[in-house]
């Protein structure tokens, strides 16, 4: 048990709802359609932005003319985007933007527009086994070459092993140190500077290998069960249903007013005010909703910084740039792909002994991060090696997308583990049981856990051993995966005010992506002010209000309810000083409960809030609040989930169905129960959809997307999802503080699903989207090998 | 087009005589013409603005644009009724819906011109002024939303959808809901929101929650 102090959440007895299933703030606006979003903001005199997009996957601008367009009748705005000799790395690119003073003649300006290009030859395929042997990159890194690292979310740790061992090509003042994480700019304060490196042009960046142990010796040893297989999950698309953009608008000459759809409002103005040229303290972001992001939505984008362009040679008048949907799925984001071939050992007892895996991915221009493989288990396997060579290729940059890596790293580990438990004729469950020491410090959460998920889901009634027998042709299975995620929370801040009249105001600079966030810093205050949530009024969403950090990495919720409780248990506090001499008490004595400052086991001396904040006199108590960071108690980090999935395979058509899904999952202590359990659902929903559907299918030839609509990229509907039962773990682990949910329980589904597959057919469909077509390619490769 | 009759282009020939009778007063403006394919007449809208007139929410509503211009495109950039949102912008999933003459519509696909003359119901206007409709906040009390940019749509696809299916089955939900897209992944509070106005109980864990209309005491921004 943490040690407690004044600002330690309230106990189970002493909430009414922190933990509870309070509806959400932010619902009854939704659900009548008032909500505001970016798309939605029409000020006065509003223009419309689009862009001129390059057709090619890779290519070089020879020309552009502009001329015809400038003179349109509704023209109002045109500015080059990327000049004449720029190299162009993937087809959507963008080009020239234009204003018009309405869609439609804003659509015909950016057909005007004649551009003219040198085709280069592209790459837009991933899943093609790379070489083997191709050295390892040891060439100083270029400033570009740092960036791609950042775009593609390489861990600190390793960013600064490759400073330290490649060296760089830059001086260090030409990077913004002040602006990165204090190891790498440490690191490339103190690197080698060497001359640039000619590099031959290649596909194929690989990473040094990494090992722990003598993974070849624990391959050989005897009595050692080994399974090889080959796994992967291609590149899928966020589909924001709010698709990219933003709303801008110049007040005056120099101050600058931005509605980007964002997950970080606080950082929008500190990343446009050097490329516009104002202070970042002249620019505000005002954002009430935003239409999804999942991880994609975090800078301003070209959207956002060309629409303040345009808006300033237009006048100031505000320029709306909202993507189409086909712009949305050709250039606002991928999650990168992963694939990979493994072997993998245990004893005859199922003891795990040794990991071997060649895996490749394409995050598009930046090759794509590494994912952590073996995934849960990487840090205590006695005995691995994995390399990691990244595909760098032209289907468009990669974003964060709800856990990065982690889904491509569990579908990896956890079906080869399974197909290992399944060589060895053991029950996954009884296998990762016997293993779990393997995962570390939350192994007593997964052994909490697994009891939990087996009952919901009957697993040790109903599971069978792989290839169901049932005559008929449809094949039932059953499979499970488990996962982890960080989410310690961000850095936060609000300023909380009790006005001498009796209400409330909080002010916070973050943002609720509908994960929940307005109700749970309502929830929190109104438990600490023994108030109802109606009686607070919360201002969120704009700059003009203390920052907080972005909302990734699920560390929204640990970040902004520390802060929130701080600064209501100091502004309580406060209260509890005015009003502590007419109470006849100590402020210490005092507890505010039910609407009422009353002294603690005298419920008689008591005040109504509205009479005890009259003792406020004239200056209302303001109280800011602040989490402590890595050292707050209130908020902790890592979390474990376990989930199963039941499936139905019909194998003659190739249709898989998912019947049942189980999610067993803890955060810590649980703010808003029913926003957490519908992050677990959406994860699950969303883990069927990447399971079942989703892939950015490239054409080999032109190098555009294939499937850029909501047609042809499926998403999971209502009709998809079966039953699903989600299980928090309540009260359980409250001591640890608040961690973030909004990521972990999308980690398992894939690897859940695939497992249910293979154990409903009898054969692993290797690669995910588990289509008909790759059902009936594995049913068809298992006939062939049988009869051979 | 081949039809040729009273209504084609969603017009009365009463209404565009009306429309062409103040195109005809407005400069710059292009009136519908009437010409001659396949020895059929047929009207031709535009290119530019034509005058729209439009009955949303009870509201009659007017404004000049062009006729390419969808009633989604015109409700939300002419009128400000941004409840109907623009997604796919091609009948795929489901966020535009609205309600004209009683049946659930994509308005993406539903030209302005063509939805004049019906009463166009958007999710603002599906409850009683301030009062939202009943199938509100049931989405609300079942948390059948996240981010919310698809739930105006699905309120208005799921009144439609009661309407006709009181007692749904899951079966019929997956059926007949199924031309709604949500990537939050909402879908069993939706089921549940069935369920609730269906009066069945509640599944799982629906039916304990704190129920707290507090539309307005969070505002973002200013």
């Amino acid at each position: 048990m943490a040690p407690t102090d004044k600002y330690s959440y309230p106990s189970p007895e002493q909430r009414d709802y922190i933990g509870r299933r309070m509806a959400r703030v932010d619902g009854l606006p939704k659900s009548t359609g008032r909500a505001k979003y970016t798309y939605d903001y029409n000020p006065k005199g509003l223009l419309y932005g689009a862009f001129v997009r390059c057709p090619h996957a890779h290519a070089r601008v020879k020309s552009i003319d502009t001329s015809e367009v400038e003179k349109m009748p509704g023209v109002k705005a045109v500015e080059v985007v990327q000049q004449p000799g720029s190299e162009i790395h993937w087809a959507g690119d963008e080009i020239v933007a234009v204003a018009a003073v309405d869609e439609p003649t804003v659509r015909d300006a950016v057909r005007a527009v004649k551009v003219q290009y040198e085709e280069l030859p592209h790459l837009v395929i991933d899943s093609d086994e790379p070489p083997r042997n191709l050295p390892p990159d040891t060439s100083p890194l270029s400033l570009d070459d740092l960036q791609g690292l950042a775009r593609n979310q390489v861990p600190g740790a390793q960013v600064v092993k490759e400073i330290n061992e490649r060296g760089i090509t830059f001086k260090p003042e030409e990077a913004s140190l002040d602006r990165i994480p204090p190891d790498i700019a440490n690191a490339i304060k103190s690197a080698k500077q060497k001359p640039a490196e000619k590099k031959a042009p290649s596909w194929y960046k690989p990473a040094a290998a990494e090992t722990q142990g003598d993974a070849e010796a624990a391959f050989r040893a005897p009595d050692t069960v080994v399974s090889e297989g080959i796994y992967g999950i291609p590149v899928i698309v966020h589909c924001c249903l709010e698709t990219h953009g933003a709303v801008a608008e110049w007040t005056d000459n120099d101050h600058l007013l931005m509605h980007a759809s964002t997950q970080y409002v606080s950082g929008i103005p500190g990343q446009m005010a050097e490329v516009i040229g104002i202070p970042a303290a002249n620019i505000r972001e005002v954002q009430e909703n935003i239409g999804g992001g999942f991880g994609s939505k975090f800078g301003p984008d070209r959207w956002g910084i060309y629409s303040a362009k345009l808006s300033k040679r237009a006048g100031g008048a505000a320029v709306k740039m909202m993507l189409s949907r086909a712009e949305e799925f050709a250039v606002a984001g991928c999650r990168p792909s992963a694939y990979a071939r493994v072997r993998v050992a245990a004893k005859k007892d199922g003891t795990l002994t040794a990991w071997e895996s060649f895996g490749w991915g394409t995050g598009g221009p930046g090759g794509g991060g590494s994912p952590p493989i073996p995934y849960l288990i990487r840090d205590r396997i006695p005995n691995y090696r994995t390399q990691w060579t990244a595909v760098v290729n032209n289907i468009g940059p990669a974003r964060a997308w709800r856990a990065p890596n982690h889904p491509q790293a569990c579908l990896i580990t956890m079906t080869a583990l399974d197909d290992l438990a399944h060589t060895l004729g053991m029950n996954p469950l009884d296998f990762f049981k016997k293993n779990v020491e393997l995962t570390g410090p939350r192994a007593n959460i997964y052994m909490d856990e697994f009891p939990i998920a087996d009952e919901l889901m009957g697993w040790s009634k109903r599971w069978h051993p792989r290839d169901d027998k049932t005559p008929a042709p449809i094949k039932r299975g059953l499979g499970l995966s488990m996962h982890t995620w960080g989410g310690r929370g961000h850095q936060s801040e609000c300023d909380l005010t009790i006005q001498p009249d009796g209400s409330v105001t909080i002010k916070i600079g973050t943002q609720d992506l509908g994960t929940g966030t307005r109700t749970a810093i309502m929830a929190i205050a109104a438990d600490t002010l023994g108030l109802t949530p109606q009686q607070i009024n919360l201002l969120y969403g704009d700059t003009q209000y203390p920052p907080s950090g972005g909302s990734g990495g699920s560390t929204t919720i640990g970040g902004v309810s520390a802060t929130t409780r701080r600064a209501a248990v100091d502004a309580r506090d406060a209260l509890f000083a005015k009003v502590a001499p007419t109470l006849g008490a100590t402020a210490e004595q005092l507890e505010a409960v039910k609407g009422q400052i009353r002294v603690m086991g005298q419920a008689s001396k008591a005040l109504s809030w509205k009479d005890a904040c009259a003792k406020i006199g004239g200056v209302p108590i303001n109280a800011h609040g602040k989490n402590l960071g890595g050292r707050d108690p209130l908020m902790n980090s890592g979390v474990g989930g376990v989930q199963m999935a039941d499936v139905s395979v019909d194998t003659e058509t190739g249709v898989v169905k998912v019947n049942k899904m189980v999610a067993v999952q803890d955060c810590g202590l649980i703010i808003s129960l029913e926003t957490a359990e519908s992050q677990c659902y959406g994860a699950l929903i969303m883990g069927i959809s990447y399971a079942l559907y989703e892939e950015k299918i490239m054409d080999r030839t032109t190098g555009q997307m294939l499937n850029a609509n909501l047609e042809f990229y499926r998403l999971a509907r209502i009709g998809d999802i079966g039953e699903l039962v989600v299980k928090m773990m309540v009260n359980k682990y409250d001591s640890r503080g608040v961690i973030g949910l909004g990521e972990p329980p999308v980690v398992s589904p894939g690897a859940a699903i695939s497992n249910a597959v293979a154990n409903a057919i009898g054969v692993r469909v290797p690669m995910l989207p588990l289509t008909p077509e790759r059902v009936l390619a594995a049913l068809r490769g298992a006939q062939k090998g049988e009869s051979a | 087009m081949t039809t040729n009759d009273e209504n084609s282009a969603g017009l009365s020939r009463r209404d565009f005589l009306k429309i062409s009778s103040i195109a005809a007063s407005v400069p710059l403006l292009t009136g519908p013409k009437t010409i001659s394919v396949d020895g059929q007449e047929v009207v031709v809208h535009g290119p530019g603005p034509v005058p729209v007139a439009l009955t949303v929410n009870g509201k009659r509503l007017t404004g000049q644009v062009e006729p390419r211009v969808t009633l989604l495109d015109a409700l939300r950039a002419h009128f400000d009724i941004t409840g109907p949102k623009r997604v796919c912008d091609r009948a795929e999933c489901g966020a535009c819906t609205v309600s004209i003459d009683g049946r659930a519509v994509y308005s993406c696909t539903t030209l302005a011109i063509e939805a004049q003359g019906k009463e166009i119901v958007t999710p603002e206007g599906l409850g009683e002024g301030e009062r939202p409709h009943a199938v509100q906040s049931a989405f609300v009390n079942n948390d059948a939303q996240q981010c919310g940019f698809c739930t105006p749509g699905f309120t208005v696809a799921m009144k439609a959808f009661l309407e006709k299916n009181p007692h749904a089955s899951d079966a019929e939900v997956a059926r007949g809901l199924a031309g709604n897209l949500c990537r939050c992944g909402t879908y069993r509070g939706i089921h549940g929101v069935v369920a609730q106005m269906a009066g069945r109980a509640p599944k799982g864990n629906a039916g304990t929650t704190i129920i707290a209309e507090l539309g307005t005491s969070a505002k973002g921004g200013a």
